[in-house]
């Protein structure tokens, strides 16, 4: 087994802010790996960078496809990108707004994915659209809605149906509950959660949220000032920080 | 068959938030546990008796020192492993019973204590299966298996812990306080369960507050000292 994504020496400026500064970072199938640090410590950048969204300025990103076959993602067109990001990987957005087509109704946005990735039977599109509905809890008799229609927490949902409707090997998150209900973010985390284990999926997940981040990540990568203070195993790190940072992160969490 | 043999543990915690104190909590510290033994962990409150569990789990890094570990067959040191290593141990070969239940919302406590043997692929219906089979001996009456523990007791969240403790019958168990919120009935199915577990070749090495208890599962005590000089 090797790893699905492998980051090395990633530098990437904004003027004369380093965002990255020497970043690497790995994640093997079935790994869920959260990326935790204040704003404006280039844990997004480090996430866009990884989907090929951004280019870095030095660096290599390397993706393993399920043949084998190898990705210099920084290296890659926009239309490979495009097709790794149709078969192999998703991306899920903090505002699912920034994801979903609003003008187009809910099971077409699940079934926009699957009719991309090459599926052209309506029925089966359909079926499907329905069943991936019902996994992230949502009626499947509104699937003709607009998702103008749903709450936060419903479009978010629907976000997560659209990423996952093509069985992606691994997943971006970039603070998928951010801005949502206290109550809704608990549901939401456990639905990810779940999913997550039954799929086998690999996630980099990027959150300040410590809590969602002992409850979703095997693995936790400490970002400050552009660079990787600590990682290793989330409850290793969370309850025996050895970083200055890291142990200001944690003790600054309220405990409920 | 030696199942596990630490060697030179050193534990200390610098605290970075309050001036950068260190305090040295295990110093030099040797175990060697066998299978279908388990040894007790002895010593003052304060000692690190939990702090030398928590290095052996490897949710504490040691300093120093090394733990090998009977791991698929072969010694691996798990003070020097990471973390993926660390986790797929942790999946086949080295339960923990904490002290208290690190609660996961919604999920029911069936589910809790079925998730290890489910990790290990053991199929959904038997995994649950024998997680009723446990939680019904541990005086749980199947109208809770449905329901979250958050809302339980501290004994009955307990009981949960330690039926997703026993369930998945690692190799090696560290345990605990195991019946630390346990009345006496309860603490006499851990007794059973501990000295099943023995039987069947399991290595444990356990806190047992509870001198009783201690005294009918511990087959040697392991003395844990302070450390009274600086890191």
């Amino acid at each position: 087994m090797s790893a699905l994504l492998q980051a090395e020496g990633l530098d990437l400026r904004f003027g004369a802010v380093r965002a990255l500064d020497g970043v690497a970072i790995s994640i093997w199938p079935g790994e869920v790996v959260a990326i935790v640090g204040e704003s404006g410590s280039g844990k997004s950048s480090l996430l866009r960078v990884l989907a090929g969204m951004q280019r870095a300025d030095a660096g290599a990103v390397l993706y393993r496809d399920a043949a084998g076959a190898t990705h210099s993602v920084l290296d890659a067109s926009d239309a490979a990108l495009r097709r790794l990001m149709r078969s192999d990987w998703g991306f899920v957005h903090q505002n699912a707004r920034d994801a979903l087509r609003m003008e187009v109704s809910a099971g077409g946005n699940v079934g926009e994915r699957l009719m991309a990735a090459g599926d052209r039977h309506y029925g089966h599109i359909r079926e499907v659209a329905a069943h991936w509905l019902e996994r992230v809890e949502m009626d499947p008799a509104r699937m003709d809605e607009s998702p103008k229609n749903f709450s936060g927490g419903m479009q978010q949902r629907l976000q997560i149906a659209r990423t996952l409707v093509t069985n992606p090997r691994l997943v971006f998150m970039d603070e998928p509950t951010g801005g949502l209900d206290v109550s809704v973010q608990a549901r939401l985390l456990d639905l990810i959660r779940g999913l997550v284990a039954d799929l086998g999926l690999a996630v980099l997940l990027v959150t300040h949220d410590i809590a969602a981040a002992r409850l979703l990540a095997h693995r936790i990568v400490v970002m400050r000032h552009g660079q990787v203070v600590e990682e290793g195993l989330t409850d290793r790190v969370l309850d025996d920080p050895q970083h200055p940072y890291t142990q200001l992160l944690v003790s600054s969490v309220l405990a409920a | 068959m030696i199942m596990l043999q630490a060697q030179g543990l050193q534990k200390s915690f610098t605290l970075h938030l309050q001036g950068g104190i260190a305090m040295a909590v295990l110093r030099n510290v040797d175990i060697t546990l066998r299978a279908g033994e388990c040894v007790a962990l002895a010593g003052p409150s304060g000692a690190g008796k939990s702090t030398l569990m928590r290095c052996l789990y490897g949710n504490y890094g040691c300093d120093g020192g090394s733990i090998h570990l009977r791991h698929h067959g072969a010694m691996v040191d798990i003070a020097a492993a990471d973390a993926r290593q660390m986790r797929e141990v942790r999946r086949d070969t080295l339960g923990y019973v904490s002290q208290f239940l690190r609660v996961i919302p919604r999920v029911p406590s069936l589910d809790i204590v079925a998730e290890p043997m489910r990790a290990r692929g053991v199929p959904l219906e038997e995994a649950r299966a024998r997680a009723a089979a446990l939680l019904t001996r541990l005086n749980m009456p199947p109208s809770l298996h449905g329901l979250p523990p958050a809302t339980f007791s501290g004994g009955e969240q307990q009981r949960v812990n330690l039926a997703r403790g026993f369930a998945a019958a690692h190799p090696v168990l560290l345990i605990d306080e195991p019946t630390a919120s346990l009345d006496a009935a309860n603490a006499a199915v851990v007794i059973a369960l501990i000295e099943e577990a023995k039987a069947a070749g399991q290595a444990i090495i356990g806190i047992f507050h509870d001198l009783p208890v201690r005294e009918r599962v511990a087959d040697r005590l392991l003395h844990i000292e302070p450390v009274c000089e600086p890191a």
